[in-house]
């Protein structure tokens, strides 16, 4: 009786053994082939104008609608801000539910040529950080986009930024729901927000 | 030809932004020239316009110049493999029969070392070189950073 209780205990243990090594096998496995769609939490620590630093756990609770750009960008960044401006605008009593945020890939100039005064322009709602060289390229990285100084004696100040110039929107616990490829329209944004919130 | 001429007339007796009002030049028509406003000058600001080439013969742009930039320059913005970067362009090609745009994401008149701010409600002008049809002035329009192109069918009625 005993061993036999003890090989039913033994077989159970077995079981749930050989459960939970497919368990493990089956994570890994399917991990690569979700690589690029598996969520995940970005996060950044980076200061706005005024040297508040911000990190995703102060927006908790709200989705956030995360750009990375330059301010002496006269055509991709503005064309994005403008979007999301009209977004905001539009989501009407929903958009304290939603910050948007951008994020400068040009930290240094734009801290020199302000920063905030650029973002309100387009929407008061926008708040723009600037960290230093290792915070930007930890929020890039994080967020899994590519920047880039390039050299360019006409450029002002003799460089330009080449950047991802998607839009990505984060969750309210943080995690990365999805981008909206450069140039989606404002009504398609904002249709998507409105499903979620 | 003949509803262009009509379309002028409209415009100029309309209260119509300079935007609006086209400009021609050879077999080329130069209209919806307009800018976004800056916030001071440090920053380089930006130059849409749309060209028809009615001709037989493909034209290209060649340069722009204007007083309200120290360098103004011809750009194209390209996104390759997710990356945004603008290269300069040396020509903006206009074929015989199209209508070509420079228009935010692709080419744009990057207008580097501004003299002044451009205040939303003001104009400028720039002078546009082409290969063929030699030179042409416009009246830029100064809209809202905000803007995405002027109203023209509004502002035609
Ligand atoms: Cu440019």
């Amino acid at each position: 009786m005993r061993l036999t209780r003890l090989q039913k205990a033994l077989w159970a243990a077995a079981g749930i053994a050989v459960l939970a090594y497919g368990a493990l096998l089956w994570g890994p496995y399917r991990a690569p082939a979700l690589v690029s769609e598996a969520p995940f939490r970005p996060t950044f620590s980076l200061p706005d104008d005024a040297g508040r630093l911000y990190s995703p756990a102060d927006f908790a609770g709200k989705h956030l609608l995360v750009f990375f750009g330059f301010t002496n960008c006269p055509d991709v960044c503005p064309t994005t801000l403008s979007e999301v401006a009209q977004v905001i605008d539009d989501l009407g009593p929903d958009a304290d539910k939603v910050q948007p945020l951008f994020i400068s890939i040009d930290p240094e100039r734009d801290r020199r040529l302000g920063l905030a005064a650029f973002t309100a322009a387009f929407h008061p709602a926008i708040i723009g950080l600037a960290g230093d060289a290792d915070q930007t390229r930890a929020a890039a990285d994080s967020f899994r986009i590519h920047f880039a100084r390039e050299d360019d004696a006409a450029a002002p100040d003799g460089y330009t930024m080449s950047h991802s110039p998607a839009l990505y929107l984060i969750g309210p616990e943080g995690d990365w729901l999805r981008q909206f490829t450069y140039g989606t329209p404002a009504s398609e944004i904002l249709a998507d927000l409105k499903s979620r919130l | 030809m003949k509803s262009v001429a009509l379309f002028a007339a409209l415009t100029l007796t309309a209260p119509a932004a300079f935007a609006c009002e086209p400009f021609a030049v050879g077999d080329l028509t130069i209209e919806h020239a307009w800018s976004r406003a800056t916030i001071g000058a440090d920053r380089p600001g930006v130059f849409y316009v749309e060209i028809t080439n009615a001709g037989s013969a493909d034209d290209a742009l060649v340069g722009i110049a204007t007083p309200a930039a120290g360098m103004p320059m011809l750009h194209e913005t390209v996104v390759t493999d997710g990356i945004a970067s603008m290269p300069h362009s040396m020509s903006v090609p206009v074929p015989a029969g199209q209508t070509v745009a420079l228009a935010p994401g692709g080419y744009h008149g990057m207008l580097m070392g501004l003299v002044t701010a451009l205040k939303e409600g003001g104009s400028f002008p720039v002078t546009l070189t082409f290969q063929r049809a030699g030179e042409v002035t416009v009246t830029v329009d100064v809209l809202s950073m905000r803007a995405e192109g002027p109203d023209c069918a509004h502002a035609g009625q």
